[in-house]
């Protein structure tokens, strides 16, 4: 299926692009006139994989943050890359409450988060070099 | 435009700082009240972590409402700040409770289970009047 509109954002790892990230995506998202529920879904989805990025790929170092969004008559896939530190076990990694950085006060529930808001995630990553996180939603009214 | 109400942030809730997050402090009896005003994500959680903390350490502090009515997007950054703060008020015995009328920031702390450790209220003084066990 080809896209019928596609954008890509790249941005340094800096927290304060968490915001511009999530925005971006909803504005991206809006032109197939979502529910203000959906697009605050997509915002979430997309703040949690760029902090993932930042935190957890770069470490709070800087590096460079790649989002493509591709959207469809109904749909919206986003995929948010980062060339950081990849993640050694995913499925440990997606584990609701699992988190490397207790100390940190982090929730553990970047990927439970994604999961329910989305219609379906999938994590590519390669240690030591990097990790795509694809988030796909379909957007419910459109598709009937 | 429906997104406009959606992602635009009110000038006047952007804090001092650059920062996208405001948190005003009052009191109420013992209770410690924290209004935010924003956004809480990764970037603006540490802020938010910092101001509640050098509150919630005075003695006359025993319990902490959260007030999240005008709080316009929350992720998880946010529910381990909650949790964090949670953690710190059991050891002294203290309670904390949350205001909350945002349904997607609700749906986000069913979804973290935070709801079934931390009471969610609707208003703030539905919150003091179930801390004072009215």
């Amino acid at each position: 299926m080809k896209p019928i509109n596609e954008m890509t954002l790249i941005f340094p790892s800096k927290s304060s692009n968490e915001s511009l990230a999530r925005v971006v995506a909803a504005a991206f998202a809006s032109q197939l006139d979502p529910t203000v529920e959906e697009l605050a879904e997509v915002k979430t989805a997309v703040s949690e994989a760029v902090t993932n990025s930042i935190i957890h790929g770069y470490e709070n170092k800087i590096g460079e943050i790649t989002m493509h969004c591709k959207l469809y008559s109904d749909s919206i896939e986003i995929a948010v890359t980062d060339k950081g530190k990849g993640i050694e076990n995913v499925e440990l990694a997606r584990q609701p409450l699992y988190t490397s950085k207790p100390e940190m006060e982090r929730s553990g529930m970047g990927f439970t988060v994604m999961e329910a808001f989305m219609d379906k995630v999938e994590v590519i990553t390669e240690v030591g070099k990097g990790t795509t996180v694809v988030l796909f939603k379909t957007f419910k009214f459109l598709a009937g | 435009m429906r997104l406009q109400n959606n992602i635009q942030l009110d000038n006047n809730k952007v804090a001092k700082g650059g920062y996208a997050l405001d948190i005003k402090l009052s009191k109420r009896g013992n209770a410690l009240i924290a209004k935010f005003y924003g956004e809480l994500d990764d970037h603006t959680v540490e802020y938010a972590r910092q101001k509640i903390e050098n509150e919630m350490i005075k003695p006359a502090v025993k319990n902490i409402i959260l007030d999240f009515s005008n709080l316009t997007f929350m992720d998880s950054s946010g529910i381990g700040m909650i949790m964090g703060r949670y953690k710190k008020m059991e050891k002294i015995s203290g309670k904390v409770a949350i205001a909350c009328s945002n349904p997607q920031i609700i749906r986000l702390l069913n979804i973290s289970g935070i709801s079934s450790v931390i009471p969610l209220h609707p208003d703030i003084n539905s919150a003091v009047k179930t801390l004072r066990g009215e």
